[in-house]
Parts: structure tokens; sequence; C-alpha cells
């Protein structure tokens, strides 16, 4: 045993010439089915016909238009609803009222977490008050607003204001607390302080968190916003996208109902996937912040 | 070379002591440390982890106040963070994800009010082609390799022309190869343009190799052991040990006096 760990076996030492032509295939072109399934729209293209088909599949077996129109007649009411133009004058009317709303909510959190991040009362007021309001619903304020603001769109602006603030706020400042030591230190040995500090360093690095702030916010929003106008939605003789819904329904116009669920869906879907997905594939993904 | 009492040191560090508080303990980092730091020098801080060299560095940075003593900068007492001493981190994240190379350097000179515009770019452009990055100026930093970001960090820490350069181990957290490479590089830098440059080490023979002074601090806590000249030849001692084995001896004299007095 001891023997046969002192000797070591020998072995020539050797050099060899490398390759430098010649590794056979180093790159393959890809195949088009392997493109096809490589692009993300083209997976969720898919993914949506595959359920559009399923939908008007049940509702042909299900027959029973009243309950479950099928898809065709609902794009069908969808197309008359937006060629006579009552859909887009509600959809209009909603998103105007949502992006009023929704920029006030911005501006605010956007102080209330100034404020945190100057100072530790400000911190601890921002972290009180998220965690009071943030669970409560938005639309059980509604009452409330209605008796303050009256029936209109001060009302809805309210209670937008309030689905919008909190998460907003909260993420950017659970953001900022995350950015690492190394980069604040760095950002104050430029001798960066007060606001342009928080504008140049802080923000683009809790850039990610700030990002699903603003995507929880506006669903937040748009959620809110549809359930209030369900419950009123009539202010000078026009309304939203609710609005539209419930008065479908007491006209027992159900293709009409779906077309205006559809609405609602269909702006979700562009505004997620056209507007927050650029912002993020131009800041966070080109930063490598975000994979 | 003229002798260090005719010209006036550029820092200062007279009896620092610095403390800094832990969820349970109050640490004492370094204690009443000395030294100063002349213009050209390539000052370098030794010790084993736990004598306070990054701490003591940051305090030279303005992040943290000393309990005791003072730190002077060309007189001035040290407050706070300043470009006039730019930090080189360990940590490949000091750059800023969000800014391209050139960028980076950029930002560095405008928001500290430096240069503005075509005159700040034309800076930048200058110090990141000394550090050989001109190929990838408009890469952002997740781009790059490690060794090329630490090479960045430099670029934008000379771009800014500080009066002292801070390195905290800057090359600690590269591969063998890089790290010799950029230590040649950074001689090469300083051969050009003669910074100054306060320089945190664990390796001795980064320490050896890099400093014309080498600052041997003791651990736990850190104070001032020895100040010793290098060439960065490791030179042979009066002794027969070269430079290098004669550091080693000290610190272990430290390490093993800390073992008998904990055991």
């Amino acid at each position: 045993m001891a023997e046969a760990a002192a000797t070591t076996i020998e072995r020539p030492e050797f050099v060899r010439p490398v390759e430098t032509k010649a590794y056979g295939v180093v790159q393959k072109p890809l195949t088009a089915w392997e493109k096809i399934y490589d692009s993300g729209t083209a997976r969720k293209t898919f993914l949506l016909v595959v359920m559009a088909v399923a939908w008007e599949l049940y509702a042909r077996w299900l027959a029973s238009p009243l309950l479950f129109p099928t898809f065709g007649a609902t794009v069908k009411a969808f197309w008359d609803a937006i060629a006579d133009g009552v859909l887009p004058h509600r959809a209009w009317f909603s998103i105007k009222v949502l992006l009023q709303g929704y920029a006030i909510g911005l501006v605010l959190a956007a102080l209330l977490t100034a404020f945190a991040t100057a100072t530790r009362i400000g911190a601890d007021l921002l972290e009180t008050l998220t965690s009071m309001f943030n669970p409560l619903p938005s639309i059980a304020l509604l009452p409330l607003a209605l008796i303050w603001f009256g029936l209109g769109n001060g009302s809805l602006i309210f209670v937008l204001i309030h689905s919008v603030l909190w998460s907003v706020a909260l993420n950017t400042h659970t953001g900022f607390k995350a950015v690492s030591q190394t980069l604040r230190m760095v950002g104050r040995n430029y001798g960066l302080t007060g606001p342009r500090y928080i504008v140049k360093i802080l923000m683009p690095a809790a850039f990610p968190s700030i990002l699903t702030g603003l995507k929880i916010g506006w669903a937040f929003a748009w959620r809110t916003l549809i359930a209030a106008e369900l419950v009123f939605g009539v202010s000078s003789g026009s309304g939203g996208l609710g609005w539209y819904i419930y008065e479908n329904k007491n006209q027992l116009e159900i293709p009409a109902v779906f077309a205006g669920l559809f609405t609602v869906i269909i702006i979700g879907l562009v505004v997620e996937n056209l507007i927050f997905r650029r912002i993020e594939m131009r800041t966070i993904r080109r930063w490598g912040m975000q994979t | 070379m003229p002798a260090p009492s005719t010209h006036k040191p550029l820092l200062q560090v007279r009896g620092v002591t610095l403390q800094y508080k832990t969820r349970e303990h109050l640490v004492t980092a370094t204690y009443r440390v000395d030294f100063e730091v002349y213009r050209a020098d390539r000052f370098v801080m030794l010790g084993p982890s736990g004598c306070g060299k990054s701490t003591l560095l940051k305090a030279v940075g303005g992040y943290m106040e000393p309990t005791e003593g003072e730190m002077r900068l060309n007189d001035e007492v040290i407050r706070k963070p300043g470009a006039d001493r730019m930090m080189v981190f360990q940590e490949f994240d000091q750059l800023l994800p969000w800014k391209t190379v050139r960028e980076n350097v950029m930002f560095a000179l405008t928001s500290s009010g430096r240069l503005k515009g075509k005159a700040a770019e034309d800076k930048a452009m200058q110090y990141i082609e000394k550090v050989n990055l001109t190929k990838f100026a408009d890469s952002f930093p997740h781009m790059l390799s490690g060794g090329m970001k630490q090479r960045v960090a430099i670029a934008r820490g000379m771009a800014m022309e500080p009066e002292i350069l801070l390195m905290d181990e800057p090359f600690a957290a590269l591969d063998a190869l890089t790290r010799r490479k950029m230590q040649e590089e950074l001689l090469q830098l300083w051969n050009d343009t003669r910074f100054t440059v306060l320089f945190v080490t664990h390796s001795i023979p980064e320490a050896v190799l890099l400093g014309n002074r080498i600052l041997l601090l003791s651990p736990h806590p850190g104070q001032v052991k020895a100040e010793l000249n290098s060439d960065g030849t490791d030179r042979t001692l009066s002794d027969g040990k070269v430079l290098s084995e004669h550091i080693q001896d000290m610190l272990f004299a430290d390490a093993i006096e800390e073992e008998s007095t904990h055991g």
C-alpha cells in the first residue's frame, strides 16, 4: 500500500498542435419549425387560436346563445358594435378616465416614495399606509366616493387613485431598498445627492420592481374601473365599457355582453404586450437586469 | 528621490479609530492608525481579513466617520464622499447596468460637473482607449467579462483625474491569469500618468508587485505593524530573505499570537 503510493507512474509529456480549420459543423441553420416555435408571438397566437376553437365547439355543443354565445356570434357582435361606433366610444371613455386616475396615482406614489426615501418617518408612513390600504379593495370605497364626489368622473378617479397608489409606491420603495450598496456608493462618489441621486441612481437601479409596480397598478386600475362602471356609469348621458356590459345584460343582448368583455381583454393584452413589453425590452432586458 | 520631509503629504491619516455597529456588537475595525500618502505613491494596505483595511479605505472615501483621529486630503478634513477620491470596488456590479461603457465613464464626469457634452465624451474615450476597451465602448456591462468590467471601473476612476484613486481589492474576484494581466496594465497606466493610488489587498505577491510603499496591518483591530518599501521585484533583504517572505513571517507571527491568546 505504502509502496504503491510512493511510486508514481512515469509518463512522457506531450504538446499537440491545435486544429485551426475543419471543426466540422459549428453552426447549423434552424429548421422552419424551430424558428416558428422560437417566436413567442407564434406560440401565444397558437394558444389563442386553440382557446377560440374550444370556445366555439363548447358553445355549439351547449346550443344556448342566451347563456353562452358562440365565438363567431361574439366576434360578429364585436364588429357590429365597432362599426356603429358605440364600442370605440365607450372604450375611449373608460381609457380616458383610467389614464387620468393612473397619472394622478403615479404622481402621488412618486411623492410618497421620495418622502419615504428621504426621511425615516416618511418610510414609516409609507409602510403603515400601504399595509393599511393596499389590502382594501378600491371598490369598497365607492359608496363613500359617491357621497363625497357625486355620480361622475370624480368618484371614478378617486377609486382609481386608490387602486394605483399603494401598489406602485410599495413596489418602488421595496425596489429602492434592494439597490446594491456598491451602486449607492458609486453614486455618492460622484457627489450625487437628493433628487438627482434618486432619479439618476435609485430609479434606474430599481427599475425592475418599479415596472412590476406599474403593471400591477395598471391591472388593479383597469379592474376597479370596470367594476365601478358596472355600479354606475352614466354621467351626462355617456358611460364606459362597464356600463356597456351592464346595459346589454339588461337587454339580454348576451353576445354584446361578451363583446364588451372581449374589448376589456383585448385592451389588457395590447397594453401588456405592446406597451409594457416594449418598455421592458428597451430597459431592463437591454441592461441585463432580467433575462 | 526627494526626502518626504521636504514634501507635504497628499493624504494624512492621524490616529484613526474606526468603529461600526452590527446588530449585536460594536466592532472596532482599526485602532489609532497613522500613515501618510504622498503624490504619485502606489500605497498598498496589506493585511489578513479582519484587519480593517477595507473599512479604512471606505473612511478615506468619506463613507464613514472616524470615532477618533482625523484624515486630511490636501489639508482638508475628509467629511463626505466626493469625486476627488474615486473608488474602484471589488464587486463587478459597480458599473451602472443601464449605461454603456462609454456612458458609464461619461456619467461620472458629467454628474460631478467636471465636464460636459463633447468634452466629457472625448475624455471618456481617451481613458477607455487606455484600458483597451475602445471596441466595447457601446456595450452594456452585462455583456463584458469580469476583467473587462474592472477595466471600465479603472478607466472611470482615472478619467475623473482624482487626487487619489482608491482601490478595494479590485482584482480579487478575477482568475489568476486575468489578475496577472490587470496588475501589469495598472503598472503600465501608472508609468504613463503617475496617478496616486491607495490600494487594498490581502495578497502579499500583489502588494510586493504593485506597491512602492506597503502598510502592514495586524488584525482585530487593525493596527499599523510596519511600513515597507518595495521596488516591485521582491528584492532580497539584508538577512537573506526576500521581501515577500519577510512580510509573510510578520503576518504569521500575528496568526500564531492569535492562536495562543485565543486557544
